[in-house]
């Protein structure tokens, strides 16, 4: 089996906060995996860890067999919780920005989703809706033929219509040879479009499965069951 | 607007159901061809890998088939999907009559309203 991600003995402590407990975890290629936990349960950790964006307190982190580094970051795309975008720029400022910046950059693939939602791309990021500016960063995040996406919260801030076509949007420009990582706490819009769910709580991982096998096993939704373990 | 699913049966088993239910009613008619995987993923609003898995499970009961270069059709054997079809009735009628045989109606007192009200 081929191993996209391998994360080994990671560990990440704030202080005398432990943050993440001795992770293992790997990935294959070909996967949609959900990383599924209440605030505070590590998640956005453990993306920041796979992007190099922290460093780890002890563990490894493979990325097609690579350590994080340049090789890492031009197979994976990542689109983290809050915007790093320039609010001044237009949007097809920032459509040659990420040209010019990932050699894996499929700019008609991105003109095509722009124009699927009516976006202009002479408008400024900052005459824009929350809404809007979540579905361009987006756009600009799946319109890389990566191998590895990391998205953050992607549907967060976002009305129902608008998750539906994001929703349709990962299931679009997502290729058996990538595999997508998403995290969040809206469990009940990406239970359906996940193959594989990971649950992290204070740090650990504490169920990791595969949805339909979990679904059938436990007799009912990843929803249903999060809201067992983690019931306040 | 993706498809309905119930959250206590896996979404596979649901995809089955939902595809049987397109061809025995005929919204996707004898010989017709179906959509790509992906197209039909992005219509339910469901993982790929989930949809071939479904549409695998067609092939197994012989409602489909995959042609190598073309994608994939419903099958031309009409008495085939008659079966099928008339199994789903079964069903249906077997989860009223359980039901309604629970609320402690006769067999006969079933038949009877059930005419009244066809």
């Amino acid at each position: 089996m081929d191993e996209l991600v391998k994360i080994e003995g990671l560990t990440k402590t704030y202080g005398n906060k432990q943050a993440l407990n001795s992770i293992n975890l790997t990935i294959p290629t070909g996967k949609i995996v959900g990383l599924l936990g209440p605030n505070g349960s590590g998640k956005s950790t453990m993306i920041k860890l796979m992007n190099g964006l922290l460093e780890p307190t002890a563990g490894s982190i493979l990325i097609k067999g690579n350590e994080l580094g340049i090789e890492s970051k031009k197979v994976i795309s990542y689109l983290p919780e809050r915007t790093y975008l320039n609010n001044w720029m237009r949007v097809e400022e920032l459509l040659n920005f990420f040209y010019d910046f990932y050699s894996d950059f499929n700019m008609n693939r991105a003109l095509d989703m722009l124009a699927s939602l009516n976006i202009d791309i002479k408008q400024k990021l900052k005459t824009m809706s929350k809404g809007t500016k979540e579905k361009v960063q987006l756009i600009l995040v799946m319109a890389r033929e990566a191998d590895l996406y990391i998205l953050d919260e992607p549907i967060g801030g976002v009305d129902p219509a608008a998750r539906d076509y994001i929703i349709k949007t990962i299931i679009k420009n997502y290729s058996e040879s990538s595999s997508i990582i998403i995290a969040t706490h809206l469990i009940q819009e990406v239970e359906n479009i996940c193959d594989e769910v990971i649950f992290l709580s204070q740090g650990d991982i504490v169920l990791q499965g595969s949805v339909d096998e979990i679904r059938e096993e436990k007799g009912k939704s990843i929803d249903a069951l999060f809201r067992e373990v983690f019931a306040c | 607007m993706p498809w309905e699913f119930d959250n206590s049966k896996p979404i596979y088993i649901q995809l089955v159901e939902a595809l049987q239910f397109k061809i025995i009613s005929g919204s996707i008619p004898i010989g017709g061809k179906l959509s790509s995987v992906r197209e039909l993923a992005e219509e339910a609003g469901v993982n790929p890998n989930t949809m071939q898995r479904a549409l695998a499970e067609l092939e197994r009961q012989g409602l489909v088939f995959a042609n190598r270069t073309s994608g994939r059709y419903v099958t031309e054997d009409e008495e085939h999907i008659k079966a099928i079809r008339k199994q789903y009735a079964i069903g249906k009628i077997q989860e009223v009559t359980t039901a309604l045989i629970q609320l402690g109606y006769s067999k006969e007192e079933l038949l009877d309203l059930i005419n009244d009200n066809l």
